[in-house]
């Protein structure tokens, strides 16, 4: 179907289920329970997993397929979202042009900072990226204020001009970003016995979005140009020898990337119209490193599952806090509940970054393909014992 | 296959899965009462978020502590704290309106995506009415835009930057503490008196909004009690080693540093002045002197001795009320609390984010009840006593808090860790207050109140 193969097609319509249906997926507890602390199917947070979910598969196209790994990523990401938000300062709260400009800037400074940090591979290249990246953030946290509003951030105002839009909506506010219409935040709360499901159209938007950025991927894997890709990662050298050229391909990888991540920014500032010079720190393309790792390296759907990990842990495991810990154990004994209190509250709330370094050294130092290899295994083995329960159970019978 | 997907089919499904989609949201909106979260059993929940990590991780764990210790008191548990001293006596120790007060806490790691994130999880997972906290201006304005779309309060905690009430001002947005500009107007006065009118002053300006706002106000407030300033110059605010920016300030003439440095970088820059041997110089018969405009309790700490002697202003003390009497009352009613659960005095973070939650009960008790648009009216040009400032007032045209400032010096010798400023002299009010519409606060507007749906 649309000129995959049979494989790439289960991923695909897998990935298209899941996305669909993340607000049942994500929301396993009744609300009123304890463990509804874990429900994930918010809007905001949902919205976060796809946006990164499309960072981290752009991403995924340059660090998977070439082996260039850029600590530099994050600047695109603010590039599109300061585009975004101009466009809905300036021109409508539509997210159509938004959108596309945000792509135009992230793909143009890709050009330029591509160009440059390519003539270098290795950990230069990685340098180069980030110094690129951070001087760009030095730039738009101080520097260049009047344009990216500085360490407040780029925001709308009610004087903005908007000239195919509204400067504010009759009631006095600032509009909303919208598709024609539709407010992006526009929800629908759907309780079904105990159950509470949210069903937002900025999340749709967005997941529409992130499964044609995933189809893209998948045919760009599976292209000749994907090939060439995977042959300057494997041997650079032999592929020189052979009088292939690798700079335009890794150049065009680059690019690529960094539109996948000017379509996340933009993205971002359309669920949530405001820029800030933090989205280009440096930390922020360490995340997207991690969430390609985590997943799975050079794999089709690690990068969306990574992501998704690393959006989890920092928005539901860091608001657990030590008063929700104790109201947990408090049938336990006193001391008792103190001291499993104690144990645990290091590893959440505010800790939750050394859990997610724990998971992380987990996956690197047992499953170097990440989550993706951890699920492979399992279905590995699953096949395996049923089929030596099959051969047991036959073997009578011959 | 394709049969089952005819172009007509597929439009038909479309069109009542949109109109499903849509139609639940206007039916919600007009089933609720109105606005955002409205709380509908027996309990409120109030949305705390703070830096958890990150610089200001140790703020941010005192402005929890005081957030856990107000809604103790408005829950009616413990000694009531400053509810003993406000001057209105709505609140009864029932909750608020009679619904029982819980919380949900986040961790705004001091970046405006994060704070957002937090605060939105809040406000669509956790349905927090009221959102609080903060311990820097970039997020304070970040969160309190969010606050407006989604429609429901913002109580800003520490954030001193003009902006916040000045061109990032919001409807549904309110901020207790004080700003750049009444640090200002509080210092000047008081520099002069202390050092003369005849001075020079070099700054060192964190390179940044805040910066900029509190550069600007010191600068033009001492410049007109005549003091001249020779240069400003900005610092990277990842900047650690300052030594190259305090060499040039010997040869510059002046014989005043103004440090526009909050956090870590107030720490450091101040400890490469002392120890550059700035305090002990002389410039044509003057002693020289260092100047920080914003001091927090934290921030002294982690100077150490070599905050003795310098002069800045400050919100807040927890002296205050045992030092200037009863005009600050309310203030050991909060310490005797706060010190007996924690067994340590509050900072002035700690303060604001408790009478700001107080303040916000308050407001929607008055008000009877909880829609952001109600609560703004009721807070909007409210004057109120007892909550350790003295007389104050939440000014309608920009939602700011009008109150003495305090100016405080370094001590010498400190008796303990807690103990390491004085207060020079406090400010009356009048002395800081500004036109809303004053230059350094100019091109914001607040909208209207907005109660989202």
């Amino acid at each position: 179907m649309l000129g995959l193969n049979k494989q790439d097609t289960t991923i695909l319509l897998v990935v298209a289920a899941l996305t669909i249906f993340a607000p049942f997926i994500l929301n396993p507890f009744p609300v009123d329970s304890a463990m509804a602390q874990f429900n994930a199917g918010y809007p905001d947070l949902m919205q976060r997993f796809v946006i990164f979910g499309i960072f981290a598969i752009g991403f995924n196209i340059l660090f998977g397929l070439t082996g260039y790994l850029s600590f530099g990523h994050a600047a695109f990401l603010g590039i599109g979202s300061y585009s975004a938000v101009w466009m809905f300062k300036l021109l409508s709260m539509n997210v159509i042009p938004a959108i596309i400009l945000a792509v135009i800037m992230s793909g143009l400074f890709a050009v330029v900072i591509g160009y440059v940090s390519l003539r270098r591979s290795g950990i230069y290249f990685s340098i180069l990226t980030l110094a690129f990246a951070m001087m760009m953030f030095a730039l738009a946290y101080s520097v260049l204020t009047p344009i990216t509003g500085g360490e407040t951030g780029l925001q709308l105002a009610l004087d903005d001009p908007r000239i195919l839009g509204i400067s504010a909506t009759p009631e006095g506010n600032i509009p909303t970003p919208s598709l024609f219409g539709v407010e992006m935040r526009a929800s629908t709360t759907v309780p079904v016995g105990a159950w509470e499901f949210t069903f937002n159209f900025g999340y749709y938007f967005c997941a529409l979005i992130m499964l044609v950025a995933f189809y893209l991927s998948v045919r760009i894997f599976r292209s000749p140009f994907g090939l060439t890709l995977r042959a300057i990662k494997s041997n650079q050298q032999r592929l020189n020898y052979t009088g292939v050229n690798p700079k335009p391909y890794t150049l065009a990888a680059f690019v690529i990337s960094g539109m996948y991540a000017g379509l996340a920014g933009a993205l971002m500032a359309s669920m949530d119209p405001l820029a800030g010079a933090e989205r280009m720190f440096w930390t922020q393309s360490g995340e997207v490193v991690l969430m390609t790792i985590l997943g799975g390296v050079g794999t089709l759907f690690g990068p969306v599952l990574g992501a998704g990990m690393i959006k989890y842990m920092e928005n539901i495991i860091s608001k657990i806090n030590s008063d929700i810990l104790h109201s947990w154990f408090a049938f336990l004994p006193d001391g008792l509940e103190d001291l499993i209190v104690a144990i645990i509250y290091p590893f959440i709330g505010k800790g939750w970054h050394l859990t997610l370094g724990l998971i992380f050294m987990l996956v690197v130092i047992f499953l170097p393909g990440g989550l993706v290899e951890g699920g492979q295994r399992v279905r590995s083995w699953m096949k395996n014992r049923g089929k030596s329960k099959e051969e047991t159970s036959q073997t009578p019978a011959e | 296959m394709s049969k089952n997907f005819t172009r007509r089919g597929v439009l038909k499904t479309g069109a009542v899965a949109g109109a499903g989609l849509t139609l639940p949201t206007y039916l919600r909106a007009a089933g609720h009462e109105g606005f955002t979260n409205a709380p509908t059993g027996s309990t409120v929940t109030l949305g705390f978020n703070v830096p958890q990590t990150g610089p200001y991780a140790d703020e941010g764990a005192d402005e929890l502590r005081a957030y856990e210790l107000a809604v103790e008191h408005l829950n009616g548990e413990g000694d009531g704290g400053m509810l003993q001293t406000f001057s209105s006596k709505a609140l009864d120790g029932t909750g608020i309106l009679g619904k029982k007060v819980e919380y949900v806490t986040g961790d705004t790691q001091t970046k405006s995506d994060a704070a957002r994130a937090s605060a939105k999880s809040m406000i669509e997972k956790d349905g927090a009415i009221m959102i609080t906290g903060g311990s820097s201006s970039g997020v304070a304005v970040a969160v309190q835009a969010l606050c407006q779309e989604a429609g429901v309060m913002f109580m800003a905690g520490l954030t001193h930057s003009n902006d916040t009430t000045g061109k990032d001002r919001r409807a549904n947005g309110f901020r207790h503490f004080f700003n750049s500009y009444m640090s200002g107007a509080a210092l000047a006065p008081i520099l002069v008196d202390q050092y003369g009118a005849d001075r020079k002053a070099y700054h060192l300006t964190a390179d940044y909004n805040w910066g900029y706002t509190t550069e600007e106000a010191v600068r033009s407030s001492t410049e007109a009690l005549g003091w001249e300033t020779v240069a400003t110059v900005k610092t990277p605010l990842t900047q650690t080693d300052f030594s190259s920016y305090i060499a040039p300030v010997i040869s510059s003439g002046a014989d005043v540093l103004v440090l526009n440095h909050y956090g870590g970088n107030m720490v450091n820059s101040l400890t490469s002045a002392v120890q550059f041997g700035l305090r002990a110089q002389e410039v044509a018969g003057k002693k020289f002197e260092i100047v920080v405009p914003l001091y927090s309790e934290l921030m002294a700490r982690g100077a150490g001795e070599n905050i003795a002697g310098i002069l800045g202003s400050q919100n807040w003390d927890w002296k205050i009320e045992n030092q200037l009497g009863s005009r600050y009352s309310g203030t050991n009613a909060f310490v005797k609390s706060f010190g007996e659960k924690y067994g340590f005095p509050p900072s002035q973070a700690a303060h604001t984010c408790y009478v700001q939650t107080l303040l916000y009960a308050d407001a929607v008790q008055r008000a009877g009840s909880f829609a952001p648009c109600a609560v703004v009216e009721a807070l909007e040009g409210f004057e109120f006593d007892g909550m350790g400032n003295g007389p104050t007032l939440y000014r309608a045209e920009d939602h700011q808090c009008f109150k003495d400032v305090l100016v405080v010096r370094g001590k010498e010798n400190p008796e303990n860790e807690f103990d390491l400023v004085e207060i020079v002299e406090v400010t009356p009010v009048d002395q800081v207050t500004y036109a809303s519409d004053h230059p350094q606060f100019a091109g914001g507007a607040l909208g209207t109140c907005n109660n989202g749906a």
